[in-house]
């Protein structure tokens, strides 16, 4: 590969990465939740994350030309080269915490994909074309979830500021350009990340004000993810989602 | 006791069972007939919402991400069976939380093949081929159910049955021609959930407590053992095309009766699974209560949203 298709490899199986953890994460919620209408709900979203990672992945093996499936790369790497970043491994804890955290992702997403549908790569800006018509309906669903839960109870109060109070160390890392994305940057394929975290904030903390809540503004506080420095949650999340090709490798399922 | 009033809808009820035509929500019942079908309804609800259990199981660990989509959708399709079975069976005058109530505390049921654990992934194959073909076999016969919401509800399902079933085969023909592992690992599934399935379809007609009436309802329009015949038969030859070994050595062609033979279920233990002794009946209900009281807080704060939405509403009017 030339440097210019390793950058694009990473970049691809970076966005991969994060979309099939998160929609990892919210399967865990199939039979779990609140409301039935919420399994289905999450299972939904979950869906979403799973296609779009299987995507990324696709076309980033179709840039490698190894012959190599999505199947190997999610499934045939450990910890430290996986590159999602942090925010989206993190345990869903509560109900609270997961749509907090789906909340800031689903503004995120909007806010980035729609600059990627600009892509001048036509594969990178089809897949963001699909994906942010799922990313703002999901939106749709968070938004009020957020507004009744922080003008709910006490309970569902406190909880909703918990999962803030968590979370704000961890958003900071979706707007940190690595040396590979700026590289695809100055070829109109990458978006720069940096320009859009005023806006996420802006949006953000307007929303929740009209709530009563309030949190810091994104700062970046921890991060790692694009460098395969994770929580300890993802080893305990790999091993459970890889263990049946690990233990049969070389199998068709 | 019937009143004088009654007596005359119990004559117009009945011509119209004889006629064929359907019961809808808003038409008189007898009180049994609406009880039976509560029963009959919230329990087939209840299976499609304890079924998410066993093969939730493997989504975390669906080993191609293809599968573990497919997966996801089929669970999220029983969720969504589960939703309309109990709206269709909140139009006979009962609440989804009594519903809920009831299987919580053991008074209502759900099939029993849900009992039984999801060990190897090939589980997650013989379940959707087994237990949703089997399901299929019902329920085609339960879309022309006497109630009108149910047999609505039944066509419906049926359509995404078919599907499950299909994607459940695919997983075992491709185990069935995998590696000497992979064959292995089906033919365990299969023989494990054999028995389960063939007991999905419930007692001997003999021995059935609301069969006879269920069928002079026409709720019911085709017995237990005929059902499970129906079963059988279709599946001996899908059996076949796998290259496994049939789960019962008893199973044979039968040409003067046109159907094969097989061997009897162990009817101790179908009765002591359905009482509550299953290897998984405690663990499915502690699951189904858990995400129930773990979620308690979040309808609380829905129910206060809503109501101080409405107070809100009713100050500026």
């Amino acid at each position: 590969m030339n440097t210019k298709n390793k950058n694009l490899y990473r970049f691809l199986v970076g966005l991969a990465d994060d979309s099939v953890i998160l929609s990892h994460r919210l399967s865990e919620w199939c039979s779990n939740g609140p409301y039935l209408e919420e399994d289905i709900a999450l299972s939904n979203v979950a869906l979403d994350y799973i296609g779009r990672a299987r995507m990324f992945y696709q076309y980033a093996v179709e840039i490698e030309g190894k012959g190599r499936t999505e199947d190997d790369i999610a499934y045939f790497r450990n910890e430290r080269e996986y590159t999602n970043l942090l925010v989206h491994e993190l345990p869903i804890n509560d109900f609270a915490f997961t749509m907090v955290r789906q909340y800031f992702l689903d503004v995120f997403y909007c806010l980035y994909l729609e600059k990627l549908t600009a892509s001048s790569d036509s594969t990178v800006a089809a897949i963001a074309s699909k994906a942010i018509k799922e990313s703002r309906y999901h939106l749709k669903r968070s938004e009020p979830w957020i507004e009744q839960l922080s003008q709910g109870t006490e309970e569902s109060k406190r909880r909703v500021q918990l999962a803030l109070d968590e979370l704000v160390n961890f958003v900071g890392e979706l707007f940190v350009m690595d040396d590979w994305e700026k590289e695809l940057l100055s070829s109109a394929i990458a978006v720069d990340r940096t320009e859009l975290q005023s806006e996420w904030d802006h949006q953000v903390q307007t929303f929740l004000s009209t709530s009563g809540m309030s949190f810091d503004d994104s700062q970046v506080q921890i991060r790692g993810g694009r460098n395969g420095i994770h929580t300890e949650h993802l080893g305990h999340l790999l091993s459970e989602m890889q263990f049946l090709q690990r233990s049969n490798p070389g199998l068709n399922w | 006791m019937q009143s004088v009033d009654n007596a005359a809808e119990q004559i117009e009820f009945d011509r119209r069972i004889v006629e064929e035509q359907k019961i809808e929500p808003s038409d008189w019942m007898p009180e049994d007939y609406r009880k039976n079908l509560i029963r009959q309804m919230s329990q087939h609800a209840h299976s499609e919402v304890i079924g998410m259990q066993p093969e939730g199981n493997w989504i975390t660990r669906a080993p191609s991400l293809r599968r573990k989509a497919v997966l996801l959708s089929k669970v999220q399709d029983e969720a969504g069976h589960g939703l309309y079975l109990y709206s269709a069976t909140e139009s006979l005058g009962v609440s989804r939380s009594e519903l809920i109530e009831a299987l919580q505390t053991g008074v209502a049921k759900y099939a029993s093949i849900f009992n039984y654990p999801t060990l190897t992934w090939a589980d997650v194959g013989a379940i959707g081929w087994l237990v949703d073909g089997a399901a299929i076999v019902n329920q085609i016969s339960l879309q022309r159910t006497s109630y009108g919401p149910y047999a609505r509800a039944m066509i419906r399902i049926c359509k995404e049955e078919s599907f499950h079933q299909r994607q459940g085969y695919e997983i075992m023909y491709e185990l069935a021609h995998g590696s000497p592992e992979q064959k292995a690992m089906a033919q365990d599934a299969m023989n494990r959930n054999w028995w389960p399935a063939l007991m999905m379809f419930g007692p001997h007609d003999s021995d059935s407590a609301h069969s006879g009436r269920s069928m002079q309802w026409k709720i019911k329009r085709v017995s237990n053992d005929d059902l499970r015949q129906k079963f059988i038969d279709q599946t001996v030859p899908q059996i076949e095309v796998l290259g496994l070994e049939m789960p019962d050595p008893e199973i044979k062609w039968n040409e003067e009766k046109g159907q094969y033979d097989s061997g009897e279920i162990n009817w101790e233990e179908f009765y002591q699974v359905i009482n509550g002794s299953g290897p998984c009946n405690y663990q499915r209900l502690k699951h189904h209560k858990k995400a129930h009281q773990d979620g308690e807080w979040v309808r609380e704060a829905v129910r206060a949203y809503s109501e101080k939405q409405q107070t809100k509403k009713e100050n500026v009017a």
